[in-house]
């Protein structure tokens, strides 16, 4: 019985199937994780084996003279903080400005309130190019409806600080904040409308019962807006090379890398570096960067995986 | 003003007081999103029609009619191909990224050894494929050598793609097709880490379809291939217009035009013709959504 049932053309194809499986998911997951190993054994690597046509994944010759350079040109350690420091306020801010409003599109309905839901898909649907030069002109010369000259005589120039992100994230329009707003909305109309009038008839009032009440069961969606929120912000090339000219950033510091390692490595001669040593360098760089978010990811993917399920984005 | 006397004149209902408090709540939103969107948007619109110059006292704005538009799709050496090329693309990679992710979602839901591993796995993009890393990855000198050197990776790619396109026109398929189905083997690395968040949404999509529509369907005899395209299909083709959607935004961040359109603002100040420049572009990107939400919108299944 047991042979026949392992000959049975139904067997064959499960098992078929199986392989086939394997195959692609093992083959895609290796596409994906090859440029990371790729930097890994780049950043090991020594300057000699660089040429040498034996290596190819693992070195000969290991240092980490590479990561040296990459810290001591990136200013690594400063860059980590601020932009750790500039990631965690936009995202902590964004996650609460986008909660509130989230919930306000999704269970306190006012006139008017469908009107506006409209302009947060308008915010998302158009490109952030399209209003990047008033906003830039705006916060140059920033005078918040002309009361700032009023107190400080003139403008104030919020170009080069944290203020254009800390007022953008505030008021829930930062980076993709329409998407977040979205998720919460989406989020908050799957919970069922008696779990919140339960707490109205217990007396509570709009403020506790959205605290108390609906953010506790609210947790997926808190950590898929703030993961979100905190990468993008974390690898944003867009707004931050255009508010933070001079200021350490790691993206801002990431594209001025080449640069930076041309000037370092070569005495400022672009033609005399060896172009194939500073993209190791380079890669170094990549892979520091890329490094906090690895580890956050280990920490959180657990949740995060479990958590998108539940959010709602498909409601 | 009404509103305000109201307040303190009598007691709110329950619904008139939540009301009031969904306006507090939506205020923070509302506030910025009139300050860093609305007038923004508008005075774009105004900059895209005028001349910018920018002078001691500021910036003298002057009316100038059609005079950028013209600019930038008759003189603009770059704008009208980097365009193009900017469609182009979403129109080929957009497809390939939703039928792939949808594919790849109905893979990971199965149960097999290591699922969660490989999830992990698959979301990792979400993380590492955005903004300034994408952007030095595709300049990586060592990387771009290591696929040249014989023996690697890139190389034995080429040739599987090539054998495959060779199998596929001796059977008389297509060569437009075959083309295109070559070209998504051979930027498989592009097409994976752009659908990691698309992944996510249909996966969340298909755990929420009911177990007991399978159960049926495998007691009428359906196969697992008729219970994808009768069941799951269906089931998630809704989030295949808000997967859609979110490919072609999603592409915003990361192409020539963006820089170009930057480039024309910050590095030749030329404030108007970059606003010109950056309406096409929106309004582009509006005829396209409409258009491929309008067909896509037809065949989607709702419950309701």
């Amino acid at each position: 019985m047991p042979i026949s049932r392992l000959l049975s053309l139904e067997s064959w194809k499960r098992w078929l199937w199986t392989f086939i499986r394997l195959t692609l998911i093992a083959g895609l997951s290796f596409v994906i994780l090859y440029p990371i190993l790729q930097k890994i054994s780049t950043a090991i690597k020594d300057k000699t084996d660089l040429y040498s046509p034996i290596v190819v994944w693992i070195p000969k010759h290991y240092t980490l003279e590479n990561f040296m350079n990459a810290i001591r040109i990136m200013d690594y350690w400063e860059t980590l903080l601020n932009t750790f420091t500039l990631s965690a306020t936009t995202t902590i801010l964004t996650a609460v400005s986008c909660a509130l409003a989230g919930y306000g599109f999704a269970r306190l309905k006012f006139k008017g309130s469908n009107l506006f839901f409209a302009g947060v898909i308008l915010t998302i649907l158009v490109p952030p190019t399209t209003i990047l030069i008033p906003i830039y002109l705006n916060l140059k010369d920033f005078t918040l409806m002309g009361l700032i000259p009023l107190i400080a005589g003139k403008p104030v120039n919020l170009l080069n600080s944290y203020w254009p992100f800390i007022l953008t994230s505030l008021t829930a329009n930062s980076l993709k904040a329409g998407l977040y707003i979205f998720i919460f909305r989406q989020f908050f109309r799957g919970i069922p409308k008696e779990v919140e009038e339960a707490a109205y008839i217990d007396g509570a009032g709009v403020g506790t019962t959205f605290t108390r009440i609906m953010l506790p069961n609210a947790v997926p969606a808190i950590i898929t807006t703030t993961l979100f929120s905190f990468v993008w912000q974390w690898n944003d090339s867009f707004f931050t090379t255009t508010y933070l000219t001079s200021s350490k950033v790691m993206s801002t510091q990431l594209s001025s890398l080449p640069y930076n390692l041309a000037i370092q490595l070569a005495g400022g001669d672009t033609s005399k570096a060896d172009p194939f040593y500073m993209s190791m360098v380079q890669d170094t760089g990549i892979l520091l960067a890329i490094l906090p978010l690895i580890i956050i990811y280990l920490f959180v993917q657990r949740y995060f995986v479990e958590s998108i399920e539940r959010t709602g984005i498909v409601g | 003003m009404k509103s305000l006397t109201k307040l303190g004149m009598k007691q709110r209902t329950y619904a008139e007081q939540k009301a009031l408090w969904g306006f507090v709540y939506v205020l923070p939103w509302l506030l910025g999103f009139i300050f860093f969107f609305f007038i923004p948007l508008l005075s774009s619109l105004r900059y895209s029609f005028s001349t910018i110059k920018a002078n001691a006292e500021g910036l003298t704005i002057t009316f100038a009619g059609w005079t950028n538009y013209l600019e930038a799709l008759t003189v603009d050496t770059s704008f009208n191909r980097t365009l193009t090329e900017a469609i182009v693309n979403m129109v080929v990679n957009v497809p390939l990224i939703v039928i792939f992710s949808l594919f790849l979602a109905v893979l990971l839901n199965q149960k097999f050894f290591g699922r969660s591993v490989a999830r992990s796995i698959f979301f990792l993009p979400v993380i590492l494929a955005s903004g300034i890393i994408m952007t030095l990855e595709s300049t990586s000198l060592i990387q771009a050598v290591n696929e040249q050197n014989a023996g690697s990776g890139g190389v034995m790619n080429a040739f599987a793609s090539f054998e495959l396109a060779k199998m596929m026109l001796q059977a008389g398929v297509n060569e437009t097709i075959v083309l295109y189905l070559t070209g998504a083997v051979d930027r498989i690395y592009q097409i994976v880490s752009q659908s990691g968040v698309q992944i996510l949404i249909f996966l969340a999509g298909i755990q929420t379809i009911s177990p007991q529509l399978y159960e049926a369907s495998k007691m009428e005899g359906a196969t697992g291939y008729e219970a994808f395209w009768k069941i799951t299909f269906p089931m998630v083709s809704p989030l295949i217009l808000v997967n859609m959607i979110y490919t072609i935004i999603d592409s915003f961040s990361r192409n020539a035009l963006t820089d170009l359109i930057r480039d024309t603002g910050f590095v030749k100040f030329n404030f108007g013709l970059s606003s010109a420049m950056a309406w096409i572009y929106f309004l582009a990107i509006a005829v396209i959504l409409l258009i491929s939400s309008y067909f896509v919108s037809r065949k989607v299944f709702y419950h309701e």
